[in-house]
């Protein structure tokens, strides 16, 4: 503080000068802000005129920034490819069945962290906050060899194990915020009622918790659709929909490429609009 | 009663913990023994030694460190950046932060497919600075020849996607930095880059230190991103752990290069702790 003090001025400068040096100064915010939007949303607005632009118009040169004309030919022929309906599905299965078993086995081990002081909880919270910081590489190589001797090698079950250990880390400590955030006094007044601790969890914790509950959800299904890595190791017939184009990716056409990278980021880009207002939230307590 | 409740917890987290034993714990040792083993069992370093002579290795290794110095302060200036803009109290300050957070979901993937439109020679960064009168023909981003280009491209890209993980986790961090610090800052005349570094930094440093090690630990695991763009002209660690398991059938080298990956994230996180320890008076 010492040190600011000594660089403060002895007199300010008059006011209309700093009115002005204000404006400009909220001038240059304004601008920097627009240019870092547009450098995230431009190349999103390409993508998708890149999706539904003609072939012509993906191999015309210099191109325009207006559609002549608007077709789904691309998105059509990427999804009557081979193979990429399926994927699709079964990126899809994968997901779910992680959020399922993540949240399954995560959000009690979330509440427990959040409610209760038990031995050994420092320990296990910090395990669980090691673990997330964790190269998935290393576990995918070994899982899927196991998943052949126990005979689920190349099936959704391997993927979505894989993404449950990926996820699993996540679940715990943003389910944990979501119950810390919810007064225990609550269900200590549901308790005092009568109420056994299931029933005051049941009736009283799940309902408030379940909007965070659902963010979190939406988290975990998306860590799974954004995965490549495992899933590439770990799928060979049966791919997910990110392994599927990554195996193509050499073989394939650049409309292929654009309609294949437009469809991978619209569950994204609607997933980020209905969690925005948890964003925050989940993240910042993330990494606490 | 009381013996119930005191078993409760345990019962709680119980799933989680044979959950991770068996698909965590026991895959790291897999990896471990597969490293560092040889198909009859016997302990030896003859998979990092085969894995080391490799041209290939070098390659990961040269586009990975490479990637890795250069895009984390690239991220943490923008994101930093971005944070401060979201905090500044603009008009409509949710939508700075909905927008600068979009990338947040897009996989890795995904952002090398859309920059691939923006970068192939007859894309929409030759389309535009040709239209600017900028260039006479198309400038070849994805050339194999040119190293320095190739790792451009990547770092444009990875900026775009993953700064916005880096970004929600600072400004979470600047919101619980009191208004009366940085106004009392400003009061007596620090600027704009003096609050920064004075104020705003020190106080974010435990944000910082988490926001510093989850993204470097992803940065090493470079891998769909540079594929995309790059195609075999570019390798990274991941990139030959997959080709490794996948194409050559050969898992001990995959699990040799995981091992690389898991070094280089120890090693850096021990540099990141010990670069920004946070003491207890850090903590608001």
């Amino acid at each position: 503080m010492t040190t600011l003090a000594t660089t403060a001025p002895d007199a300010g400068p008059p006011r209309r000068q700093r009115s002005l040096r204000k404006i400009v100064n909220r001038l240059l915010w304004y601008t920097a802000a627009v240019i870092l939007a547009l450098f995230i949303v431009f190349p999103i607005f390409l993508i998708f005129i890149s999706a539904i632009s003609s072939r012509d118009v993906i191999f015309a040169y210099p191109k325009t920034l207006i559609p002549s004309e608007v077709t789904f030919d691309n998105i059509e022929f990427f999804i009557n490819a081979g193979g990429v309906v399926d994927a699709f599905w079964r990126s899809v299965i994968v997901g779910i069945i992680t959020v399922i078993v993540a949240l399954g086995i995560g959000t009690p081990a979330g509440y427990a962290i959040a409610r209760y002081g038990f031995r050994g909880r420092s320990g296990y919270r910090l395990i669980i906050l090691a673990t997330r910081a964790f190269p998935i590489v290393i576990l995918s190589i070994p899982m899927a060899l196991t998943f052949q001797l126990i005979g689920i090698a190349d099936s959704i079950w391997a993927v979505a194990i894989a993404h449950t250990a990926l996820a699993l880390p996540f679940a715990i400590l943003i389910t944990g915020s979501v119950f810390v955030s919810i007064p225990r006094e609550l269900e200590e007044a549901a308790q005092t009622l009568g109420c056994s601790p299931w029933r005051a969890f049941i009736r009283i914790a799940l309902p408030l918790a379940l909007p965070g509950l659902a963010a979190a959800a939406i988290f975990t299904w998306v860590l799974s659709w954004n995965d490549v890595f495992a899933a590439a190791v770990l799928t060979l017939r049966n791919p997910t929909l990110p392994a599927h184009i990554l195996k193509g990716l050499t073989a394939s056409p650049l409309f292929f490429q654009f309609a294949a990278g437009f469809i991978l980021i619209v569950p994204s880009l609607i997933v980020i609009f209905v969690i925005r207002k948890y964003l925050l939230g989940l993240w910042g307590r993330v990494v606490k | 009663m009381t013996k119930r409740r005191n078993l409760a917890p345990y019962l709680l987290v119980t799933p989680s913990v044979i959950f991770l034993l068996l698909f965590f714990a026991l895959p790291m040792f897999q990896s471990f023994q597969l490293a560092f083993q040889d198909a009859a069992g016997n302990w030896t370093l003859s998979t990092f030694e085969r894995m080391v002579a490799s041209p290939n290795f070098h390659r990961a290794v040269q586009v990975t460190v490479t990637l890795l110095v250069l895009i984390i302060p690239i991220q943490f200036a923008l994101a930093m950046a971005m944070a401060l803009i979201v905090n500044a109290r603009l008009r409509g300050s949710g939508l700075w932060l909905y927008v600068y957070v979009l990338p947040l979901a897009i996989s890795e993937l995904a952002a090398g497919l859309v920059w691939v439109a923006i970068f192939q020679q007859r894309g929409w960064l030759n389309s535009i600075l040709q239209g600017l009168g900028l260039i006479e023909t198309g400038i070849i981003w994805q050339s194999a020849e040119s190293f320095g280009t190739l790792i451009g491209i990547v770092l444009v890209t990875e900026a775009w996607r993953a700064t916005s993980i880096i970004m929600i986790v600072l400004v979470a961090g600047l919101q619980s930095i009191p208004d009366e610090y940085t106004e009392a800052a400003e009061v007596y005349g620090a600027t704009l880059w003096q609050r920064v570094r004075r104020v705003i930094l020190p106080m974010l440093r435990p944000a910082l230190q988490v926001a510093l090690i989850l993204r470097v630990v992803l940065a090493i695991q470079v891998f769909a991103t540079v594929i995309a763009l790059a195609g075999s002209a570019l390798t990274t660690l991941s990139a030959q752990a997959w080709v490794a398991s996948s194409s050559t059938q050969d898992d001990n080298l995959a699990a040799a290069y995981a091992f690389v990956i898991l070094a280089l994230s120890i090693v850096s996180i021990i540099g990141i702790l010990w670069l920004l320890p946070v003491r207890e008076e850090h903590q608001v």
